[in-house]
């Protein structure tokens, strides 16, 4: 086993492919694959080596698992918080979240994930709510409220988490600010399990309301006066939003998590002017980014989950914008140009003949 | 427009008041319809023209007043109404397609969770024929001009089959083979028995293509069949100084540029 220490682990994992595709044929090369891919995921340690597929089923692979489908899942939500321009609704709840993680653990003593993110769910909501009771009363401008409830929540959270973390100092468990950022590796395997049947629950309802939800998100007022009950499809999809975000806070965090709900339908909008087809790349993407955030975060030394979702994301935004056809810059860039050649000449056109019949 | 004509008038509109910040855009609207027709409901700015039928509808909350349609309310009559908003209240840019945003108006009576079938696929597609955009079934709904997509609008509330139509300015800047394409259809659809109340800004066209007229200004100023009620006493009420003949000048130089 000294192989693993000796020279760079990539030379070798090459050498060793090709070692082994040679000497013991397809079925070894597989088992090999499945090993190295173990061995890349960082599911195994080389002091407990066993090349055989059931390993797959490790810490890691379960939070990527649980990661995929998170991010799938905001990527079908955050397309109608998109299409609804509640998009920043996600963030405030997020924010708002963490003074009610705080509160659950102080309250119950339990580090259960299911009572810290009943917790979060709980001030989740309530910012969002105290959000449009502010618009109602106050009748500030959306973004100065959006502004106030965000900062205010996560002041709080912020607050509670330093004094948890200096009074339960020693205390497995009780490093809520890990929350913050997120860090998927700390997750347990009944804390996955959790958040990917909440992942896919969330999931299951947006398709099973896509139609209402179409509706409501195109035109409000025509949904409303089929006799569809508007408000509460609203406060679906609200509520839709809080639990995809809160059961991404362990993975990716407070400050990123709303993130995952607007960067994957922004980049899925460039490639398809079908909402179906939209909704299934914005999965796509969130899928894409969680796995990819996951396994980078994995193979990085403390490095926070968070962040690499985040980037992962954006980064497939940037391609989308500049390749897309149609709505992507390339296109366009081409495009406008001659537009703008052809109008040119339109003016030009017109202005000479209207100069000839002056004359004549 | 005399209730007592008809035991469950089409549309009884009964005392109603609408207020934002307590200043009143509504002042105690009666209004009753019996006989199917097309209903031009005119009035200068801000009269509350659209207000009016929002506030019919149940989209705006109404400080005081009932609403009545064929004799129950609104909300149990839904499925025999419709409605065509003003263009600009939706976003054009969302991803759906022509034939799609059609089909939305077969969501009512397919209820929950049901998808539409061919069938209303089909209904969906004779609906375009008739406002004719047939051949832009599968175009994005922000890739059409101003009256192409008044007509998907108008397409969608056809698909609807309803008895009652409420329109929210379906003229309001839209070229002249749209405007001759809609005026074909309503007239069509009152040949039917169909009632359509329109709000209407385009004084000129009452005369030719309407049966009756709402003459509104936050109260009614009057109401009836235009032969009698389209007179310049009611038109000074309702728009009071401002309508002079300048201004009817100005209007036709405006729209002229509009459609140019």
């Amino acid at each position: 086993m000294q192989i693993y220490s000796a020279g760079s682990s990539f030379e070798w994992f090459v050498a060793h492919l090709t070692q082994s595709c040679a000497a013991d044929g397809l079925v070894s090369y597989c088992r090999d694959v499945i090993t190295e891919l173990t061995m890349l995921l960082g599911l195994n340690h080389p002091s407990n080596f066993n090349p055989y597929p059931v390993t797959l089923l490790t810490q890691t692979t379960l939070v990527l698992i649980g990661t995929v489908l998170l991010g799938i899942t905001a990527g079908l939500v955050g397309t109608f918080a998109y299409l609804r321009r509640r998009a920043l609704a996600g963030d405030v709840i997020a924010h708002a979240a963490l003074p009610g993680l705080c509160m659950a653990f102080l309250l119950t003593q339990s580090r259960s994930i299911g009572v810290l993110l009943t917790g979060a769910l709980i001030t989740g909501v309530a910012g969002a709510f105290m959000m449009s009771l502010l618009r109602r009363v106050t009748r500030l401008r959306e973004d100065a409220i959006l502004g106030t409830v965000l900062s205010i929540a996560y002041g709080l959270g912020i607050a509670l988490t330093r004094t948890i973390q200096n009074n339960y100092r020693n205390e497995r468990g009780a490093d809520l600010e890990s929350f913050i950022i997120g860090r998927a590796a700390t997750m347990l395997r009944s804390d996955v399990l959790q958040i990917a049947v909440a992942a896919i629950a969330c999931g299951i309802v947006v398709l099973v309301v896509y139609k209402e939800l179409k509706l409501l998100s195109f035109d409000e007022s025509f949904c409303r006066v089929q006799g569809w009950p508007a408000t509460g499809l609203d406060l679906l999809l609200m509520f839709l939003t809080a639990v995809t975000v809160i059961a991404g806070l362990p993975a990716v965090g407070v400050i990123l998590t709303a993130a995952l709900l607007i960067i994957p339908p922004a980049a899925a909008r460039f490639w398809t002017d079908r909402l179906s087809l939209m909704m299934t790349i914005s999965a796509g993407i969130g899928g894409v980014s969680g796995a990819t955030g996951t396994l980078l975060s994995a193979r990085m030394d403390q490095m926070p989950t968070g962040p690499l979702v985040v980037l992962t994301a954006s980064a497939l935004f940037v391609v989308s914008w500049m390749l897309a056809p149609n709505r992507g810059w390339l296109w366009n860039r081409d495009r406008s140009e001659k537009e703008l050649a052809a109008a040119a000449a339109e003016i030009l056109r017109s202005e000479t003949s209207s100069r000839a019949e002056v004359k004549s | 427009m005399n209730a007592s004509d008809s035991p469950e008038p089409i549309l009884d509109i009964h005392d109603m008041t609408v207020a934002y910040d307590r200043r009143p855009v509504l002042w105690n609207v009666d209004l009753t319809i019996c006989q199917p027709g097309l209903v031009a409901i005119v009035g200068p700015n801000g009269a509350g023209k659209s207000t009016l039928i929002r506030a019919v509808m149940g989209l705006i909350p109404v400080a005081g007043g009932r609403v009545t349609a064929w004799g129950k309310t609104v909300n149990e009559q839904r499925r025999r109404i419709s409605y065509v908003p003003q263009r600009e209240t939706v976003d054009w840019d969302f991803p759906i397609n022509v034939l799609e945003t059609v089909l939305m108006g077969t969501y009512g009576e397919l209820g929950w969770f049901r998808r539409p079938k061919a069938t209303h696929r089909q209904r969906a597609m004779e609906c375009l024929n008739r406002v004719g955009m047939q051949e832009y079934a599968k175009r994005q709904i922000g890739q059409l001009s101003g009256g192409q997509q008044q007509r998907v609008f108008l397409a969608r509330a056809l698909v609807q089959d309803a008895d009652l139509y409420f329109m929210d300015e379906p003229m309001a800047g839209v070229d002249a083979a749209t405007e001759r394409i809609v005026f074909e259809l309503l007239k069509k659809l009152r040949d039917s028995g169909r009632t359509i109340l329109v709000v209407h800004h385009d004084l000129r066209t009452v005369v030719e293509h309407f049966d009756e007229v709402v003459f509104l200004n936050v109260r009614v100023v009057a109401s009836g069949p235009v032969a009698t009620t389209f007179v310049p006493e009611n038109l000074q009420a309702t728009y009071g100084g401002r309508l002079s003949i300048l201004d009817t000048m100005a209007e036709a130089v405006r729209l002229q540029q509009e459609s140019e």
